[in-house]
């Protein structure tokens, strides 16, 4: 019976408008009282029943919750025949709750339709060896699954056979499909184009990419800031206060109506609501924009940041150096430039593989009398010619004659923060070669809306030589940059930032750099889905998106405030009708509660506002 | 000790969320400190003792108040 009476809410909520309807009809048409007092009386109880078996339910488990509130004051409204207002004040309540269903939804929806990307079926091989459709849920570690074209990879696994291209938006964002063949790894979520392929699952449900991913965003959605808290505390002692005071009153007055007045005005709706609602808008907006925040408590810290400290290999550069400039000596240099693949080729210094990369193919020679040189270089014989490759210092040292021309190109690639690649054959210096980490394309203008975002200082610290970091620095316009840094150092740098009392965000790859992710205020980590980092940071841009950092910071900002006015909404309404009480006489039970629901309804509205949040540029 | 999470229906008054943890937390066996009913998610989770308490037993509690429950995972 309860239940039924639960389930059915709207059709009651419906009905009871069409008796309220039918009463004031009757009254106005053909005066008839009798019509009106009956159909009101009936709204009454109908609307009252669900609201009171929710009240019972509540106190049932100690809570005095809104329904109590309400129930005490229609019961009250009725007992002192006021049929007008009790009829009406159910009504309200019971719409109110409908229509904050319908707009709530609409706030998780960004969350929503992330966790609904989820697969839910997987075509398993059986003991006979064919393939069967069966849930998700059921497929354990090492079985062997069949995923055919359009379908959604149901598990993280490596591919068992076949061949196909899939789409990995749902993980890294980027929507370029990405070919995979045996052995190669294939994660939960994503979407088979082309192809057919078998794959064994190595992690099922919740422990894949995609499970953690919506785990962290559900974790996040409803994690608390302090402030919400005290608003769960506040309204924890706020109802029974509110039935206390109003049992005072009546106590006191013998005023059954200002007392049950009291009730309905004292409903703490917006406030309980306001805050969740900005939240969930919020990190929906960001879930969508490939941002993950990991609750209202970094999103209010966020909001308020000093200064931002990056990483600078991988963060704001490409962190794959590559070979800016080629510059000859010589007018024939294909056999040069064979020579020198062929002994890097021997090489897994960084620097050889930009080297590599550069020359691209080439015919290779033997190279033998391999003597590498610490700190310099590599000297070796290659095709009858003594060749070395290495810096300068290493060719000072081989007594290789650099010219004006060559000493001035040194110097200049220098400057513009390269490493350098000299190479000479037979004590005569052919090629030079400057090789740099590139700057991430767009970081700059990224950065600079940072700074008009409100962002005091951008710290740039970073393991290499002060001369590259002091170029990068200039290039990118930042407030400060030191070289030669060690993880400890840079931990120890932001303790010293928040010791200033700065609020301190660093943002890193969060593989060498989680001692500062995790000492910083804020941890962002630049995952590229599959990292560890998604766990051990506050922030994760996913895909290593250094372009959705301005997009994070605004939005957080935006939350923020969205928070604080939903408070001020909440509070402003309860505080105006209470003075409205007091000192006039527009307020009645019915005017309460109306104002109270649509109070609900602007906090919804407002919170709704962030799902469509984007970076004015 | 085994957790449990519960799909509900989706929850839109924050009071549900107290009602909800009260019911839980009222059950024998059911670990109060464990028990965390997420507004947003609409989701409910609690580690309790198999011996003491049975998911349906859990899963009836939340119906008992009227609340739909839509699936749960034991794990």
């Amino acid at each position: 019976m309860q239940r039924f009476i639960l389930k059915n809410k709207n059709r009651i909520t419906l009905l009871s408008a069409i008796l309220i309807a039918t009463a004031y009809i009757s009254k106005w048409t053909v005066g008839n009282m009798e019509v009106f007092t009956w159909a009101l009386i009936i709204a009454s109880v109908i609307g009252a029943l669900p609201i009171a078996i929710q009240a019972y339910q509540a106190l049932r488990v100690k809570v005095v919750s809104i329904d109590v509130l309400v129930t005490i004051a229609v019961i009250g409204a009725f007992l002192i025949q006021n049929y007008e207002e009790s009829a009406i004040v159910t009504f309200l309540f019971l719409f109110g709750a409908y229509l904050e269903q319908r707009t709530l939804n609409q706030t998780r929806s960004a969350i929503k339709e992330l966790t609904e990307m989820a697969p839910e079926s997987a075509l398993k091989q059986m003991e006979n060896g064919e393939f069967v459709e069966v849930e998700v849920d059921d497929v354990d570690e090492g079985d062997l699954l069949l995923v055919k074209t359009g379908a959604k990879v149901p598990v993280d696994g490596t591919v068992f056979s076949g061949e196909g291209y899939i789409n990995e938006a749902s993980i890294t964002g980027e929507s370029l499909p990405v070919g995979k063949e045996k052995d190669s790894k294939v994660f939960a979520g994503t979407i088979l184009e082309n192809g057919t392929i078998q794959i064994v699952a190595d992690r099922v449900g919740e422990d894949t990419t995609f499970g953690r991913i919506i785990e962290l965003v559900e974790e996040a959605q409803d994690s608390k800031s302090q402030a919400e808290r005290f608003i769960d505390r506040f309204s924890k002692y706020y109802t029974p206060a509110v039935l206390i005071l109003a049992f005072v009153v009546w106590f006191i007055t013998k005023d059954v109506e200002l007392a049950i007045t009291l009730l309905v005005l004292g409903c703490p709706g917006a406030l309980v609501i306001g805050v969740p609602v900005s939240n969930v808008a919020g990190i929906g907006n960001g879930a969508r924009h490939g941002v993950l925040l990991k609750g209202s408590e970094v999103i209010t810290d966020f909001s308020r940041v000093d200064s931002m400290v990056f990483d600078k290999t991988g963060t704001l550069t490409v962190g794959n150096p590559s070979v800016s400039d080629t510059i000859y000596y010589d007018d024939d240099s294909s056999e040069v430039l064979g020579y020198l693949a062929s002994i890097e080729r021997e090489s897994d210094h960084p620097l050889a593989k930009a080297v590599l990369q550069e020359i691209g193919e080439t015919a290779f020679y033997d190279v033998d009398n391999t003597e590498v040189v610490k700190g310099g270089g590599i000297v070796a014989n290659v095709n009858g010619h003594r060749v070395t490759v290495g810096n300068v210092a290493l060719m000072e040292k081989e007594t290789v004659h650099l010219s004006d021309r060559a000493l001035s190109d040194v110097e200049q690639l220098v400057k513009s923060g390269n490493s350098l690649v000299l190479t000479s054959v037979d004590g005569e210096l052919k090629v030079l070669m400057g090789v740099r980490d590139q700057i991430r394309p767009g970081v700059k203008e990224n950065l600079h809306q940072l700074k008009k975002l409100g962002v005091k200082n951008l710290v740039m610290l970073s393991g290499d030589n002060q001369g590259t970091v002091d170029v990068v620095s200039r290039e990118l316009g930042l407030t400060e940059a030191h070289g030669n840094m060690l993880p400890e150092d840079k931990s120890a740098y932001i303790k010293k930032l928040q010791s200033e009392g700065q609020i301190v965000a660093f943002i890193g790859d969060g593989v060498n750099d989680s001692p500062s992710l995790a000492l910083a205020d804020i941890g962002i980590a630049m995952g590229s889905g599959t990292d560890v980092a998604i766990e051990t940071s506050d922030v994760v841009l996913m895909n290593s998106d250094f372009s959705r950092l301005p997009h994070a910071l605004g939005l957080t900002k935006a939350t923020a405030n969205n928070m604080k006015q939903n408070i001020i909404i909440a509070v402003g309404v309860v505080l105006v009708l209470f003075a409205g009480l007091l000192f006039s006489e527009w307020v009645s039970m019915s005017v309460g509660m109306l104002v109270h629901e649509l109070s609900i309804l602007v906090v919804i509205l407002n919170g709704m506002r962030l799902l469509g949040f984007k970076l004015r540029s | 000790m085994k957790s449990v999470t519960i799909q509900l229906e989706t929850l839109t008054c924050p009071s549900c969320i107290q009602k909800i943890e009260g019911a839980l937390k009222g059950l024998d066996g059911v670990d109060r400190d464990s028990v965390k009913v997420m507004f947003n998610a609409s989701k409910a989770k609690a580690n309790f003792d198999e011996d003491k308490v049975s998911v349906e037993k859990i899963e009836e509690s939340i119906t008992k108040m009227g609340y739909e429950v839509k699936k749960s995972k034991v794990k």
